[in-house]
């Protein structure tokens, strides 16, 4: 045990969960006034529902012993945990519950990541359901299979730092296969929806910058060498990824903007996720330029083909999520068996393989479940709700009410 | 010379442009209101205790226009803005003495 090693995943543990305040900002920015709780909501939520699913059963079933596929239910309810072993070749310098609770940041935040591409139209009861089985059925078999050890894709040798394929992969496909059940936005695309506050965007993504240290950084579960590197190349991602985004962004549409500088900034984060620890601060230049230049033109995908993806979250958390698993193959160190340090392909083949798994399993099993419960509790809201808004329809409250307008007669 | 007012459903704004857009309208201004006319207000929630708000959101469009076509463009405004349902909004007519150009000075019929 290594006071100092708990001091900084304990520390970490609180950045991650402060990410997804920040995100849940960083979307409400983006969407129109009227729905501003709504998606406050969804993704507040996200720390209500997955902290306890992850105790009752999320946490055994990602770093239970059981098969290369699931963990078993051994530690559900965190029964026994400080003695448990989750099968590291290096024993881990943090107590099990530090561990357990870095972890859980990270299911907390990955399905919330969802919520930007449905926006304005999901049904709150549906992604309650949805959240929960999506959590139980998706992530944590996937995190199963990447960060335990007992995975079958730790065994094959496939690398992710910090989560680019269980974290973004994950939720990127999922937010694909979700909009496509949900359909499309009344009146979209014809009618303008411009973001009805950017500086709440602006916020979130200073809050999601100043987090991802924890979730990067804290992935190397110790205060050392490799945190040191991986905070580097977060900010140096981050920062190379904005000015990519900003620079393409001028060159297309004759101005820079900061709903462009802050989602440039997003989607460096998301590529060097897989990458963080593994990579010099000069790979991280290239990571985050690709990035950023890749994610900005790939925005332009959902109007060809037609899904209301509403606040792109497939160009930025799919396309960034596969572009860092991918890149993490050609620009890994040697010693982690990258293509350009000339320790061959074989790295670049597994990254493949990662990727391709996880998109296949989540992809097909977020289809199945948002059909199920699309037909039993419904996952859109009426025509009516979403006219009227998600903060009224859903939640009965609304985000700026404040006015002499405001609140008059008490009921009851 | 007639002022035509209309408190519409926010939504149905679009529809209300498109619909006097095709009439050849030149111009038009529209306003975020708050209010309530038959529908009453509707109910929030805060810290469990329910609240009735009495003023309901909705737009206010308004069109300067000579007398010989306020009648087609009421009917326009009506038609595009029905839903049917409560809550659907008025359009009234008001006389208008006089109208100036700022830019050029131009009075009455020729500000138009």
């Amino acid at each position: 045990m290594d006071t100092g090693d708990t001091a900084w995943v304990l520390a970490s543990c609180a950045l991650v969960l402060f990410m997804t305040p920040g995100l849940a900002f960083f979307y409400g920015g983006m969407v129109r006034s009227k729905n501003m709780l709504g998606m406050l909501m969804q993704n507040f939520f996200s720390m209500g529902l997955i902290s306890v699913l992850w105790v009752l059963v999320g946490f055994t079933l990602a770093f239970g012993p059981g098969s290369g596929l699931l963990g078993d239910l051994s530690l559900a309810g965190l029964k026994d945990i400080t003695n448990a072993d989750f099968g590291f070749a290096a024993p881990l310098t943090i107590p099990a519950l530090a561990f357990v609770a870095f972890q859980m940041m990270f299911a907390v935040i990955t399905p919330a990541l969802i919520t930007g591409a449905t926006a304005d139209r999901m049904k709150f009861a549906g992604w309650v359901a949805f959240l929960g089985a999506w959590s139980i059925l998706v992530y944590s078999p996937v995190a199963h299979w990447v960060f335990s050890p007992h995975g079958w894709l730790f065994k094959l040798g496939a690398l992710d730092f910090a989560g680019g394929t269980v974290v973004h992969i994950n939720a990127g496909i999922a937010a694909l296969v979700l909009v496509i059940v949900l359909g499309k936005r009344r009146g979209w695309p014809g009618e303008a929806m411009p973001p009805h506050a950017l500086p709440w965007t602006l916020i979130g993504t200073g809050i999601l910058w100043f987090g991802w240290f924890g979730f990067n950084a804290g992935s190397a579960l110790g205060a050392n060498a490799t945190a040191a590197s991986a905070f580097m190349a977060t900010n140096t991602a981050a920062a190379a990824a904005m000015l990519g985004w900003l620079v393409a962004e001028k060159m297309k549409t004759g101005h820079a903007t900061t709903l462009g500088g802050a989602s440039g900034a997003v989607a460096g984060l998301v590529a060097i996720t897989p990458c963080a620890g593994f990579v010099n601060p000069m790979a991280s230049v290239a990571i985050g330029l690709v990035a950023g230049v890749l994610c900005f033109l790939c925005c332009q995908l959902k109007f060809r083909f037609g899904f209301d993806d509403s606040l792109d979250v497939i160009a930025v958390h799919l396309i960034g999520g596969i572009t860092g698993s991918i890149l993490l193959g050609v620009f890994a160190s040697e010693a982690a068996g990258g293509l350009l340090a000339g320790a061959g392909a074989s790295l670049l083949g597994k990254q493949f393989a990662a990727v391709g798994a996880t998109l296949a399993y989540s992809g097909v099993v977020s289809f199945i479940l948002a059909k199920i419960i699309d037909k039993t509790i419904g996952l859109r809201c009426t025509e009516d709700d979403e006219q009227r808004g998600l903060d009224l329809s859903q939640h009965a409250e609304s985000a700026y009410a404040a006015g002499e307008f405001g609140s008059m007669g008490r009921i009851g | 010379m007639k002022l035509v007012t209309a408190i519409i459903k926010p939504f149905k704004v679009d529809d209300v442009k498109e619909a006097l857009r095709a009439l050849g309208v030149q111009g038009m201004t529209v306003s975020e209101v708050q209010g309530f006319g038959r529908q009453r207000g509707h109910t929030e929630v805060y810290r469990g205790a329910e609240y009735t708000v009495d003023f309901v959101p909705k737009v206010k469009v308004e069109v300067v226009t000579d007398d010989e076509d306020a009648g087609r463009i009421v009917d326009a405004i009506v038609t595009a803005a029905r839903t049917d349902k409560i809550g659907d909004g008025k359009v009234w007519l008001t006389t208008v003495e006089n109208i100036v150009r700022i830019r050029t000075g131009e009075m009455g019929h020729d500000a138009l």
